[in-house]
């Protein structure tokens, strides 16, 4: 039977967790994900959980564990945040061109230095290029409804790829939330018994992983790569539907809120994008012609729909939790930015970069986001970079 | 060579002994010249030899495989009767 609980963000993470049951956990503590794994942990030690839980001494051997359990026909799952994410670097790498399926949550936090342990988008935007699916969560009940996914994504056959499964550090990890968590036995069904390819404990049919792989056959394993991940977009799609018939919540890539006769268009990912609804919500009442799209998955990126989104509005802005510097706007902007390139309408895009290391942003910033956007189409002049709540 | 679409997905090897297709000969720069005269047949060259690149028949010496050989220079290093003389490959390449 489903119930409903108040759950922080990271113990909506490990009740899915504990759901999906996996093989092998391996990780290392690192804030704001502490607490996802303290609660995990506590459901291994209580024999809720058949997981072998690996305690690493560091984020690089977690995710090579992980690398090692996976290969060897293990479903395994890891998390982190920001600096030991970063510390992960060469094997997350690794991973996603092995074509190891597992399942990460990332808890965003800021990628240091100056040292800080609060949220931004720092930490998965660094790897937005590794080859790892990249989804997005905007409350508790996304974060448990998207592990549980992931997982799935993961293994499927047209996909055979990790999973980031993101929520915004504090921000959820840390606020107590009505979630709704599925009945044990109706996730179990969802997910299903793993069957690897091509597994090393398989010793009727020997296999070799992570060979060298040199000038002669490794752009060919990288076009496989490119294969997974747009292989994925249906995928998504596909299982976001699915999970929708047995919970009543469906996802896809993108979630469009107001946006069917919206003029001025927001685009956030996280945790931002609740409190844009609150205040697409209030302009409305005034009669402002404003809409919200989310974008859950940033890997793959969704250009079809999102351009075929944005394309009716008359002004975008696009905030971005992280910085790409010395580049045209944040990482979500040039992506924004991109999809729309080739579109005979091209509204003009604002680009608000906001939040880092924790930095609030409120409803009375986003209205004077969507005020920026009507002075900009009323005159056509407008800022295209702003640092949202920056003192100057 | 293979397209994209006909290998293992990222880089597996699938099919167990399958280096035998990876001619590795062409990588050496030295080549192991075998003495029979003053070979002793003790056979420490073909249990040193990383590459499976010392001949045997009838459990005797008779030659590297020149196909796989790397030119690693261990079996002349290791021949305890200096059978084995390394030489430069430009002097057997035309
Ligand atoms: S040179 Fe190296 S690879 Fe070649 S036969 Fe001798 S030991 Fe083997
Ligand atoms: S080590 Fe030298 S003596 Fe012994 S078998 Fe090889 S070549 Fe002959």
């Amino acid at each position: 039977m489903t119930q409903t609980l108040a759950l922080t963000g990271n113990e909506a993470g490990a009740a899915a967790m504990r759901q999906i049951n996996p093989d092998v956990v391996a990780a290392y503590p690192i804030t704001p994900q502490t607490e996802l794994m303290h609660a995990f942990s506590k459901f291994v030690a209580d024999g809720k959980v058949k997981t072998e839980l690996i305690l690493v001494e560091s984020e690089h051997s977690a995710m090579s564990a992980c690398i090692g359990s996976a290969s060897a026909g293990a479903r395994t799952m890891t998390a982190t945040s920001a600096n030991g994410l970063a510390l992960m670097w060469e094997v997350v790498y690794i991973a996603a061109s092995l074509r190891i399926p597992m399942v990460m949550p990332v808890v965003n936090r800021a990628l240091s230095g100056p040292i800080n342990i609060h949220c931004d988008h720092s930490d998965t935007m660094g790897c937005r290029d590794s080859g790892w699916l990249q989804l997005f969560s905007e409350n508790s009940q996304e974060a448990y409804d998207n592990v549980i996914q992931a997982m799935r994504i993961a293994e499927h056959k047209d996909v055979l790829l990790p999973v980031m499964v993101t929520w915004d550090g504090f921000i959820i990890s840390h606020t107590t939330e009505r979630v709704e968590i599925l009945d044990d036995g109706t996730v179990k069904k969802f997910i299903g018994e793993y069957t690897p390819e091509r597994p090393l404990l398989d010793t009727d049919n020997p296999v070799t992983i992570g060979p060298l792989d040199l000038s002669d056959y490794f752009f060919e394993h990288k076009r496989q790569q490119v294969d997974g991940v747009n292989n994925a977009y249906q995928v998504i799609k596909d299982i976001g539907k699915e999970y929708g018939k047995l919970s009543g919540r469906s996802y896809g890539l993108v979630e469009e809120y107001q946006t069917d006769d919206a003029e001025m268009i927001a685009v956030a990912l996280g945790s931002t994008a609740g409190t844009i609804k609150a205040v697409v919500d209030r302009l409305r009442r005034e009669g402002m012609k404003v809409g919200l799209l989310k974008i859950r998955s940033f890997r793959p990126f969704p250009f079809a729909d999102v351009a075929s989104i944005l394309r009716k509005a008359k002004a975008i802005a696009v905030f971005d939790r992280s910085i790409a510097y010395g580049s045209m706007g944040g990482p979500l902007f040039g992506e924004i930015r991109s999809a729309l390139y080739g579109e005979k309408e091209q509204p003009p895009a604002l680009n608000y970069v906001y939040g880092l290391g924790g930095r609030d942003i409120n409803t009375a910033q986003i209205e004077g986001v969507y005020q920026d956007l009507e002075k900009a189409i009323k005159t056509n002049k407008y800022q295209t970079i702003k640092y949202l709540g920056v003192r100057e | 060579m293979k397209g994209y679409k006909e290998i293992p997905l990222g880089g597996k090897i699938i099919e167990a002994g399958n280096a035998e297709k990876y001619e590795t000969g062409s990588w050496r720069t030295y080549r192991p010249i075998w003495d029979k005269e003053k070979c002793k047949n003790c056979l420490l060259c073909w249990i040193y030899c990383p590459d499976s690149s010392i001949i045997l028949k009838d459990g005797k010496m008779v030659g590297q495989d020149y196909r796989f050989c790397k030119g690693c220079g261990i079996c002349a290093r290791e021949c305890p009767f200096q059978a084995i003389e390394m030489k430069p490959e430009s002097e057997y390449k035309k």
